[in-house]
């Protein structure tokens, strides 16, 4: 359990309430999520210091140390510094204002420090986190966490959540899951791992083909595509507990894909003999048909404002994206670009729509931006890239890809850097959904 | 005297049945020890006539050429070329002979483009084969249809000529 997330060391200094206006009002100028060309900020970690140096394990302050530095590291917000080059002093750890002297960390570059403590009694821990601007000396964030030593991670990730709030006004990703598909097992299957790939666990055992993973916007319902009545129909699972239902329409059940803020879904079906994409509870009653064409009309991709939606169609005789206006029905062309583009995924800032482009017989990930019109290539020469779906912040992509032999996920920010994997599993990995925020705090 | 004639009754009756079970029970016992050695080797079943088993032939060889023969779509595609039509003209006939076969018919992609949009290509090039035998005078409810998108492959390279091979309808018995 954790508690006591208070801000620590609040005595009555002239230095604390100095800081409490910018701590109230956020310092959300420091990274623009938005901005492709915004500069990663010098960044510089320390190694946890033993609070208590008699009772605290050093395995567990390297692995607190570890957690904090790689999820940081994992935002693409932050340019670490390397450890040794580090100016320390020798002797008692320095991790308060106090103590810590400013100029040893911006003589090397650093503009932000991230000072970690933590003291170990038997299986409790108490650990207590910093966040400082090295160039005015201002603390922008210290709290005080307690828990037992296998609350270290969880701990540290909801620190680094706050990080990701102060600097950049939205939550981080550090409370969200991806699913993705995996044929590890022989079948391909539903997993769910952390967002840094981290535990991977099966989330479906069906021992048949299980596609297409989409999280409701609560994140307690994972609805996909699967062959267990030997034909593609959706199921509704929980992701908290075991109820379920099922949507087995005559015909293909394909797409879900839930409207934000609502217990809504869409998806596309075939029992009327068309291919057309329907409105549903959350329970899998049919609401109404939203579209109405006599080609294939699939991949829904909400607005996050839920009145607008993307999806693909092949009504020009090939697939393209177009975008319906939900409330007036209007339908208009997004992409004209390539003559196959799919798997639209729309982005929590409402912005820009990511999608799937195909040239020759390769796939590649692409964003539009919804003023301008104008697709942004993510992806090239490194295989099939698929499947790109949006961090809840907004600042990063996971996506599938090809370019080292079989399918695997990865992550890149919005605007196409710092590719890399995200996690190594037998099979072939595809189609991963990242979650919302999973948790309230 | 009338005592007497109870247990006479009670020993007339009862004796036969407590026989006939012991006699059962043994019977199951000994039944199956000696019938092997006992019985004559089952006569062969007469031969069918020539007439029938010329009928079974064809209809085993129709059978595998029905499950066999694939159709073919261009990629992104499910109208039926002429291959296709002439293909699916011979199987109208198998299914107008065979009143009693139901079929499925599976729909196949390659592994190009995205799987969710070759899961709804599958079901049309399924569909499109389906309403072509529906035309030729195949009853609707003996023909199923699933999309299998590029779920199932065939052949596993990735050049044209696999892909060829897996952008097919191919046809099940059910």
């Amino acid at each position: 359990m954790i508690k006591g997330s208070g801000h620590i060391l609040r005595v009555a200094t002239v230095c604390i309430v100095l800081l409490l206006p910018a701590v109230v009002f956020g310092q959300y100028d420091y990274i623009d999520i938005n901005n492709p060309f915004s500069r990663k900020i010098p960044m510089a970690i320390p190694a946890f210091a033993a609070l208590n140096p008699d009772g605290t394990d050093p395995a567990l302050l390297k692995k607190a140390t570890d957690i904090l530095t790689n999820s940081l590291d994992f935002t693409g917000f932050f340019n670490m510094l390397d450890r040794g080059a580090y100016l320390l002093e020798p002797g008692n750890p320095v991790i308060t204002s106090n103590q810590i002297n400013f100029r040893n960390w911006t003589t090397i570059g650093a503009e932000l420090l991230v000072t970690g403590g933590l003291s170990q009694t038997g299986s409790l821990v108490d650990i207590e986190l910093r966040l400082f601007d090295t160039l005015t000396g201002k603390r922008l964030l210290g709290k005080r966490y307690h828990g037992t030593v296998d609350d270290v991670r969880p701990i540290i990730l909801r620190f680094c959540n706050e990080v990701i709030l102060q600097l950049t006004g939205k939550r981080g990703v550090f409370d969200s899951k991806i699913a993705f598909v995996s044929n590890g097992s022989g079948n391909k299957e539903i997993y769910i791992c952390d967002f840094d790939g981290s535990s991977p666990v099966p989330f479906t055992r069906h021992g048949t083909i299980s596609l297409s993973p989409a999280w409701s916007s609560d994140g307690k319902w994972i609805a996909y595509t699967t062959y267990v009545n030997k034909k593609p129909d959706i199921f509704i699972h929980s992701t908290v507990g075991s109820e379920k239902v099922s949507i087995e329409e005559k015909g293909i059940n394909i797409t879900p894909s839930w409207v934000p803020g609502q217990f809504t879904l869409s998806a596309t079906m075939s029992f009327a003999g068309n291919q057309e994409i329907y409105l549903l509870t959350g329970s899998g009653k049919i609401i109404k048909k939203i579209t109405n064409n006599w080609a294939s009309d699939l991949s829904p991709s909400w607005a996050p404002d839920a009145e607008k939606m993307a999806f693909v169609s092949n009504r020009t005789g090939a697939p393209q994206i177009y975008i319906q206006d939900i409330k007036t029905g209007q339908v208009e062309r997004l992409t004209f670009e390539g003559n196959y583009n799919t798997q639209p995924s729309w982005s929590p800032a409402g912005d820009r729509i990511a999608y799937t482009s195909m040239a020759g017989s390769r796939n590649d990930i692409f964003t539009i931006d919804l003023k301008r019109r104008q697709p942004l290539q993510l992806t090239q020469d490194s295989g099939n890239n698929e499947s790109p779906s949006w961090s809840p912040d907004g600042s990063l992509i996971a996506f599938s890809s090809t370019r080292e032999g079989p399918a695997r996920i990865y992550v890149m920010t919005a605007f196409g850097a710092d590719q890399r994997r995200l996690l190594t599993m037998s099979g072939d990995q595809s189609s991963p959904s990242w979650s919302p925020n999973l948790s309230k705090y | 005297m009338r005592n007497k004639l109870w247990i006479f009754l009670a020993l007339f009756l009862v004796i036969p049945v407590l026989l006939g079970t012991v006699s059962c029970a043994k019977k199951t016992v000994t039944k199956e020890e000696p019938k092997p050695v006992m019985a004559p080797a089952p006569a062969p079943p007469p031969p069918p006539p020539p007439v029938e088993d010329k009928a079974a032939k064809e209809f085993e060889m129709a059978k595998s050429e029905f499950l066999s023969d694939n159709i073919y779509f261009a990629f992104d595609k499910s109208n039926l070329d002429d291959m296709a039509q002439a293909t699916l003209k011979k199987k109208a006939e198998f299914l107008k002979t065979y009143p009693d076969v139901y079929t499925t018919i599976e729909g196949n992609c390659d592994e190009r483009g995205t799987a969710e949009y070759n899961l709804a290509l599958g079901e049309r090039r399924a569909e499109s084969a389906k309403s072509f035998l529906v035309d030729l005078g195949v009853e609707a409810y003996r023909i199923s249809t699933v999309s299998y998108g590029e779920e199932r492959p065939v052949c596993t390279e990735h050049n044209e000529e696999c892909w060829s091979k897996n952008r097919r309808d191919n046809f099940v018995i059910n």
